[in-house]
């Protein structure tokens, strides 16, 4: 029988792939914005697996929410990552050190 | 009056201005004009000032003129307190002062700082009238600084001359000492009496002497004599008294006319006047009296020797400046607050006589200063000889001069002044006046035979040059001559036995040597004279003048071998008891060092280098270090902030 637990794994599993995804890519910016999909979708996962166990829908609600939001930050995300391009001709994520001191 | 009073006051100020401004409008006659009229209406309106006082009885005027502020009960006022001392000072002062004006027409002729020059000498005289004319304590402080700052203004007058900048930096500093202690004795009486007003200050005198103050804790002091003594430090310092005597010699870098205004009549009897306009406190410390009297004494004696040595004329004329200085401080000491005043007058015309006249000399010797190189100027500027005869015999205390009259006096009223005690105090001040009479004479009479008479050592180029001065030198000599001869003769009755000062000078009864003198030795003008021939006074001044004569005239080959035999006395006078090694060498560069010190290591390494740089220093090293955690990629952000919440998370879950 599949319970809440193996949700839960899943989701974890997901959330710490995303996470080690965003440490240990060093190449590509638009993996990056994935991994904060994955991150995102991680926490729906989440979402519904509780709605679910509690019988309450207003967690699936949430999880429209959060896609709507997931999709328009992707847009943005994308948009400034062209922009980025289109300046430094490189989306790779070990050239962009600015922020260093 | 008020008017007179406001018009005498005002009038060279509004000169001074209109010189200093407009002076290149006006040109040059117009600023010798402008300068020369208001002195001359101050001149005048203090004449009938003084008349008024003397033979019109008009009684002492005390008058607020503007309050200028009042806080915590402290009035701060302009006043003017016109009573007999202050008349006799004001005419005194624009007398000598119109002299000098007309004088500088001549002497400055060809300067191209003329009209400041006149400027600078009416500011003086608004300061000095400012300072006589004062009713308390402020607006004296404020004409003493003022004639201090104008004094260190004429000393620089040729700024272009090294020695100059020199001197008045040198006056400027030495007189701050003595305000230091005069600006400390007037918070002293602000302290105990509570106003700056003297007929305030005056009629609680008795409370102050009834207070103890304790400087040093356990220590306790007659509050009195604290004030006192700080009052005369200023006086001091103004008055060129030892210690703080070092700069008046110096000052005769300055313009002769201004050596003779300012550096011989007027500015430096400052000092003298506010200690007998002080009367009421001084005659309550017995203590004080006798450190002045001390104090002048030594310097009575003492620099009167030093005149001896020198060889720039003027500077001859400044040390013996400072001894008749030195007597007049005595007088004080010894409660003779009139004969101390009556030498002052005395003094303020034959010595501003021998300036002037020097001062002549020295034109027509083209700025040759050096008695050395004069000689037998007699022959050839005879006006010049007869003034500056009439003043250095006024000078030793000739029988009849005017300072026969005023020195035999002080010195009779030292003499008798015993109520100081047979001690030491006594006969340092009575020794000292007396030999001084017989150095006096010496080093008046050495100048006047190496200047005018024996043979003409000048070069053959300034002697074919060599005439009388002109009309406007020689006019001013001979009006200051006429009081210089007789003066004395006229006055000395009425202003010293006459109770002319009144209420003005407050003598306490048992210090009243004058009172006691005028019973027993004071029979007329005339009988004084014949009794100086039987006193020691009139036999040293005679032993000084032949010695002069016999020195520097019949054997001048004489001086030179005491030179050489007592080489070491010689040494000492001729650097002037080392007071100059003394202060430049040990206080002037020890402060510097002390200073370079504090800079060196106080300021530079303790507060800029460890405090200010150093605490900058520590940031950017600290910083240095953090920095490299930053490396700027995003992915090293995301882990810490994924540590840090995993880390958070453990500690909720397991820890807690």
């Amino acid at each position: 029988m599949i319970g809440l637990q193996h949700y839960l794994v899943v989701s974890a599993m997901l959330f710490v792939l995303s996470i080690a995804g965003i440490i240990v890519n060093r190449r590509n910016l638009i993996l990056l914005l994935m991994c904060i999909e994955l991150m995102l979708l991680a926490v729906n996962f989440n979402f519904i697996a509780f709605s679910r166990y509690l019988g309450d829908e207003t967690g699936q609600v949430f999880v429209f929410f959060i896609l709507t939001v997931a999709a328009a930050e992707a847009a943005i995300g994308l948009a400034i990552l062209v922009v980025l391009f289109r300046n430094r001709r490189s989306i790779a994520v070990q050239e962009l050190n600015t922020l260093k001191g | 009056m008020y008017n007179y009073y406001l018009t005498i006051v005002l009038a060279p100020l509004l000169a001074a201005i209109v010189t200093g401004l407009f002076g290149h409008k006006i040109g040059r006659s117009g600023a010798h004009w402008i300068t020369n009229v208001a002195v001359g209406i101050s001149f005048v309106l203090s004449m009938l000032v003084l008349k008024n006082m003397f033979w019109g009885g008009a009684e002492a005027e005390n008058i607020s003129v503007y309050t200028w502020a009042v806080t915590d009960g402290l009035r701060m006022e302009v006043g003017f307190l016109v009573d007999r001392l202050t008349a006799l000072m004001m005419c005194v002062v624009t007398f000598v002062s119109l002299m000098v004006h007309i004088y500088t027409i001549g002497y400055m002729h060809d300067d191209p700082g003329y009209q400041r020059f006149f400027s600078y000498i009416s500011l003086f005289t608004f300061s000095m009238l400012m300072l006589v004319m004062s009713n308390n304590f402020l607006q004296l402080f404020f004409g003493w600084e003022a004639v201090g700052l104008v004094s260190y203004l004429l000393i620089g007058f040729w700024f272009k001359r090294e020695s100059a900048i020199f001197a008045n930096l040198k006056a400027f500093l030495v007189n701050r000492i003595g305000d230091f202690g005069f600006i400390l004795g007037i918070s002293g009486v602000v302290m105990f009496a509570g106003s700056l007003d003297y007929a305030a200050v005056f009629a609680g005198a008795e409370g102050i002497a009834a207070q103890d103050i304790e400087v040093f804790p356990g220590t306790p002091w007659n509050a009195m004599t604290v004030v006192c003594i700080l009052l005369f430090i200023g006086a001091m310092g103004k008055s060129a008294q030892a210690p703080l005597h070092v700069w008046l010699p110096d000052s005769m870098e300055g313009p002769t006319p201004i050596s003779a205004l300012i550096h011989a009549a007027t500015m430096v009897t400052a000092g003298i006047f506010m200690v007998a306009r002080m009367s009421p406190l001084f005659e309550l410390s017995t203590t004080a009296l006798g450190f002045v009297i001390v104090i002048g004494a030594v310097t009575a004696f003492f620099m009167g020797l030093l005149g001896i040595v020198q060889n720039d004329i003027k500077r001859v004329i400044a040390y013996s400046t400072l001894s008749q200085l030195g007597y007049m401080t005595v007088a004080l000491g010894a409660s003779a607050y009139s004969a101390a005043i009556f030498h002052l007058m005395t003094h303020a015309f034959f010595k501003a006589l021998l300036f002037l006249a020097a001062g002549s000399v020295i034109i027509a010797m083209h700025h040759e200063q050096d008695i050395r190189k004069m000689g037998g100027v007699k022959k050839y500027m005879p006006i010049t000889y007869w003034t500056a005869l009439v003043g250095s015999l006024a000078l030793i205390g000739f029988p009849g001069s005017s300072g026969f009259f005023s020195k035999d006096l002080l010195i009779e009223a030292v003499k008798e002044s015993h109520w100081h005690g047979q001690g030491a105090v006594y006969w340092i001040a009575y020794l000292s006046v007396l030999l001084g009479v017989f150095v006096t004479a010496l080093y008046s009479f050495r100048m006047f035979f190496l200047v005018f008479h024996g043979e003409e050592r000048m070069d053959a180029e300034t002697k074919s040059h060599m005439h009388e001065t002109p009309a406007v030198v020689t006019v001013p000599l001979i009006m200051l001559a006429i009081p210089s001869a007789v003066i004395g003769w006229y006055t000395a009755g009425p202003v010293l036995f006459g109770d002319y000062f009144g209420d003005a000078i407050e003598v306490s009864d048992d210090h009243d040597v004058l009172a006691h003198m005028g019973e027993t030795i004071w029979h007329g003008s005339a009988g004084l004279v014949q009794h100086a021939l039987m006193t020691p006074v009139f036999w040293l001044a005679a032993a000084g003048v032949f010695s002069a004569w016999y020195l520097y005239l019949k054997r001048p080959d004489i001086p030179e071998t005491i030179k050489d035999r007592f080489a070491g006395v010689y040494n000492l006078l001729d650097k002037k008891y080392f007071f100059d090694d003394l202060y430049i060498k040990g206080f002037a560069a020890g402060g510097r060092s002390l200073g370079t010190f504090l800079w060196q290591k106080g300021d530079r390494l303790m507060i800029d280098g460890m405090m200010v740089n150093g605490t900058a220093r520590s940031v950017g090293r600290l910083a240095g270090v953090m920095r490299q955690i930053q490396t700027g990629y995003l992915y090293t952000y995301a882990f810490a902030m994924i540590i840090g919440l995993t880390m958070l998370l453990g500690w909720l879950i397991w820890l807690r």
